[in-house]
């Protein structure tokens, strides 16, 4: 049904999308990363799209990504893009549903904000930023959310050792294991 | 001869029976007015509402009022999974009690971190405070939990806890120094 949501977005900004796809009956559409804003203010006031709920903010991290079964042109490569955020959209009106998805590469992890559009995406962007590191420019208040201040790392980045704690206290006579920190990721603060 | 410092239980089940009868009714008495602070952080929650309540009810033990300010319980409840975020926290309630204190880890979460072995979950909460008892069970049956209190107490009698333990030491050790 959202077709008809891909195909006004192919009509009026061409430019700034890179192709659509549509999978188990989602409508997914890649927008360049410069584009985000303008393409996103469109869909939301729009008198024939009024994509006035925002649903959730997320990341992918195709790190090594090499399902069986998948072509591989398909499968991660170092030369792909390393993340994928994904804003998810519903329209209320006119029950539309819509996946944005910008591809964002290791090397600079920077997508443009839509808090300002979507006043509930500003602590799924800090949760995005938190476990994935990918920095919202323009964001009011990008802190980590769920991590303390003194954590180092993304832990939902692939490359995170799953059990690698980084304690805050400890009994007295049990040693703390102060993190190494591992600061490789040239985005990294 | 320099007092010396005991190490096996039998060596303190000996030391302890000699224990005057003062000590005895004193433990007699803490041990049948624990009052705890329940730490609860997770799903173990609704197990410890059932054990608190009137089916399988703790206060029978003299555990009766949960408090919720550290500075008027002797018993700390962990109950539930504990993040290395809360660490301080938990630390925090535990150096503000009143001494001599207990602490019971409910649940395997409180007791080893459970099946959360992650970058965020404390592996039990024993890394950062002394515990006493241990139940384990995701959640703990409220019988485990009255076994464990049945247990604690035994253990306040005889003055095994840790606080107690640590406090006998250090008298032995001033006792030891004294002497030279
Ligand atoms: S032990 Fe089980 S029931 Fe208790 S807090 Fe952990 S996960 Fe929840």
């Amino acid at each position: 049904m959202a077709q008809k949501v891909l195909d006004a977005l192919k009509s009026h900004h061409a430019a700034a999308i890179e192709h659509t796809e549509s999978q188990h009956g989602d409508e997914i559409v890649w927008v360049k990363r410069d584009q985000l804003v303008p393409v996103a203010t469109w869909l939301k006031t729009d008198p024939a799209m009024l994509f006035d709920a925002p649903v959730f903010c997320t990341c992918i991290d195709r790190l090594d990504w090499q399902p069986q079964g998948v072509p591989p042109s398909m499968r991660w490569t170092e030369d792909k893009p390393r993340f994928e955020v994904a804003y998810q959209l519903r329209s209320s009106k006119y029950r539309y549903r819509l996946r944005i998805k910008i591809a964002v590469p290791e090397s600079d992890p920077r997508v443009p904000s839509l808090a300002a559009l979507w006043p509930a995406f500003d602590w799924q962007e800090r949760e995005t930023f938190d476990m994935y590191g990918i920095r919202f420019d323009g964001h009011p208040d990008l802190r980590r959310i769920y991590m303390y201040d003194e954590f180092v790392g993304y832990p939902l980045r692939k490359d995170y050792p799953k059990e690698k704690r980084q304690p805050l206290v400890r009994r007295d006579d049990l040693p703390m294991n102060p993190i190494k920190v591992d600061r490789a990721h040239p985005g990294d603060k | 001869m320099g007092v010396e410092i005991t190490t096996t239980r039998l060596e303190d089940a000996a030391k302890w029976a000699k224990a005057s009868m003062a000590d005895k009714a004193v433990n007699w008495g803490r041990k049948f007015s624990l009052f705890s602070y329940p730490f609860v952080t997770a799903c173990c929650g609704m197990e410890f509402m059932s054990v608190a309540g009137p089916k399988y009810d703790l206060a029978r033990f003299g555990a009766e009022f949960p408090r919720f300010s550290p500075r008027q319980s002797d018993l700390l409840m962990v109950v539930g999974t504990v993040t290395e975020k809360q660490g301080p926290a938990v630390k925090r309630v535990f150096d503000q009690m009143a001494e001599p204190k207990w602490v019971i880890a409910f649940g395997v979460c409180a007791s080893t971190g459970g099946f959360y072995q992650n970058y965020s979950t404390m592996p039990g909460v024993d890394q950062v405070i002394p515990v006493d008892v241990y139940i384990p069970g995701c959640p703990p049956r409220p019988e485990q939990v009255l076994d464990a209190m049945i247990m604690l107490m035994d253990r306040i009698q005889s003055g095994r806890g840790h606080s107690q333990l640590r406090d006998k030491r250090e008298q032995l050790i001033a006792a030891r120094n004294d002497e030279g």
